[in-house]
């Protein structure tokens, strides 16, 4: 009787493993799969023109996306422009007064914001950017993913800050350094590295997006650098492309879906290689 | 400050539907931008069934990931899987839905045209053979969260005390009864996962737009093609041709904004407290940073 029950448990433990692994095994299928898609469809458009060449009509075969390419670049600059500067020195704030009133209220404030859907955001930025001046422009666009990327840089700036050995903040300030200047000249350049991975973070991130840009840059056929003009980006190419009925767009719809992975995953790898040398120095301090 | 800002102007720019429609917008299944009539409910039926059913997907799979890492997995496999499971929040979701359109669409069809005649019959299967609809939805989502959960769920275990598990193996038990024990002390922290997952599924946009078809109808069905919030101020805002139209459109963001926000607390909320609980009876572990904040998509 007592045999019988343990080897049920037994069973049941063994089934359980069973189910853990199929449950991993089941998540990585979906990602080998969209690779797989995203690869082998994506090659097969991807050369040269498709960097260089302009989108062309329906029906010429041939053309590329450079105008997207160079837009998504600007979206992108613009948006880091904006973030950065400000993202940082509310991450400074956050690692410094940690435990003020205030600071949780910001911490508060990025994680909920954060949490917004990109959709909302580009509600937002259409009521901030484009309603007062009746234009779709790249500015508009650039605020929309500045906005999304404030929280995170200032979410990983913070948790870097205190990565950073106190004792090397406690080393300047018995040197006589004021408060700012232990921050800005000792601790801030000992989390550089770390910073520069959150930015990196970050742009992969806002560099996928497509739905906070839909109704702020808008899209344009052309190329076009214009601040005040509306301007195409890689992944509203995409959506058109995807969701037309020609099959030469859905080619480049992949062809364009293959350098978005391939940026994301760039940026990602490389600031997973930054954080391993920050942790091993934080480590040894 | 941002935040606040956000609510208001949604706030202002949605009030003359708010004013126009009161109640009765949040009932009516009525879209008829032509004559000008309003109602969200398809909308906010569309999101909350797809990620309910996206969750439904998406849980067990990511606790069991998370089991797997946490509890099971080899050293050495422990890095690689954190990393893959990461990537999938790595993708843009434009990718998911290209590949929603071109891969997994087609692949339900032929589930559904596979479905015995009888089976379809039921409310739950019925609907033309599309593809476009609720189902491919929620997979889509549930993929997309996966990585959510899993990583705070895995983060939550691992800061269950050792002596939680060492004692349950101490009396004997087998190495499930081990684990069910540590995920019962660690429910309140994987729920705020969960939670976290529902207020992603909640607000994302393009991959759902690409293949849940875009008809504004109110459905219990698996395959019918409905609508979602975020989906219909993608597909509208930028025709929105009168300002009760666009008006309307802002509503249903605001309504958006305020649910993600609730449900986005509310997780925060519960595994902060799981969080903080635990460090105080165990001895701090070095954070992680990168590891606790998937690399999001």
């Amino acid at each position: 009787m007592n045999a019988s029950a343990g080897w049920r448990r037994r069973l049941l433990s063994s089934l359980f493993v069973g189910f853990c692994a199929c449950a991993v095994l089941l998540a990585l299928l979906p990602l080998a799969l969209i690779l797989f898609f995203v690869v082998s469809q994506g090659i097969r458009a991807l050369n040269v023109d498709f960097f260089t060449h302009m989108p062309l009509p329906v029906g010429e075969p041939g053309g590329g996306m450079g105008n997207a390419i160079v837009g998504t670049l600007m979206l992108v600059g613009l948006a880091a422009l904006m973030a950065v500067p400000i993202g940082v020195i509310s991450g400074v704030y956050m690692a410094e007064y940690a435990g003020t009133r205030f600071a949780s209220t910001v911490r508060f404030a990025a994680d909920t914001l954060n949490g917004v859907p990109s959709i909302v955001i580009g509600v937002f930025a259409y009521a901030v950017a484009v309603l007062p001046f009746r234009q779709f422009s790249t500015l508009a666009g650039g605020f929309a993913l500045g906005v999304m990327m404030i929280p995170i840089i200032a979410r990983t700036t913070e948790e870097l800050l205190l990565l950073v050995p106190g004792s090397l903040r406690e080393g300047a300030l018995a040197l006589g350094a004021t408060r700012a200047s232990a921050v800005f000249s000792v601790v801030l350049p000992a989390a550089l590295p770390g910073i520069v991975t959150g930015v990196m973070l970050a742009l992969a991130r806002i560099a996928g997006e497509t739905a906070p840009l839909l109704f702020t840059s808008f899209n344009n056929r052309f190329f076009s650098t214009r601040l005040a003009q509306p301007i195409a980006s890689l992944t509203v190419q995409v959506y058109t492309y995807a969701i037309s009925p020609y099959e030469d767009w859905h080619r480049q719809a992949w062809a364009g879906a293959l350098v978005l992975v391939m940026i994301v995953l760039f940026c990602s790898l490389a600031a997973r290689f930054a954080t391993r040398r920050l942790e091993r120095m934080h480590a040894r301090g | 400050m941002i935040v606040c800002a956000i609510g208001l102007l949604l706030a202002r720019d949605g009030w003359l539907s708010i004013q126009k429609f009161g109640l009765s917008f949040w009932a009516s299944q009525i879209w008829n931008p032509v004559s000008g009539e309003f109602g969200a409910l398809p909308f906010i039926w569309g999101t909350l069934y797809s990620s309910f059913l996206a969750l439904l997907i998406a849980t067990p799979i990511s606790i069991g990931i998370a089991v797997f890492i946490a509890e099971m997995s080899p050293a050495v496999l422990r890095q690689p899987l954190v990393f893959l499971t990461e990537l999938l929040a790595a993708i843009p979701s434009i990718v998911y839905g290209l590949w929603g359109i071109f891969v997994l669409v087609p692949a339900v069809r032929s589930i559904q045209t596979s479905l015995p005649e009888v089976a379809r019959l039921l409310p739950l299967f019925s609907g033309p053979p599309l593809g476009l609809g609720m189902l491919a939805a929620a997979l889509v989502l549930a993929i997309m969260v996966i990585p959510f959960t899993s990583s705070i769920a895995r983060e939550v275990l691992k800061s269950v005390p050792a002596a939680q598990r060492e004692g349950a193996y101490a009396l004997g038990a087998t190495r499930l009864e081990a684990i069910r024990a540590a995920l019962f002390y660690a429910r309140t922290g994987i729920f705020g996962g969960i939670m976290l997952g529902f207020g992603r599924a909640l607000g994302e946009t393009m991959a759902v737009t690409m293949v849940i078809g875009n008809n504004p109808r109110v459905s219990l069905s698996l395959f019918a093609p409905q609508h979602t919030m975020a989906a219909v101020i993608a597909n509208e805002f930028s025709e929105a041709s009168d300002q009760l139209y666009l008006s309307a459109l802002v509503e249903i963001g605001l309504v958006l904004f305020t649910i993600t926000l609730i449900v986005n607390s509310l997780s925060r909320l519960l595994i902060w407290s799981m969080t903080r609980s635990s460090r105080v009876s165990v001895s701090v572990e070095t954070a992680e940073p990168l590891a606790a904040e998937p690399a999001a998509g």
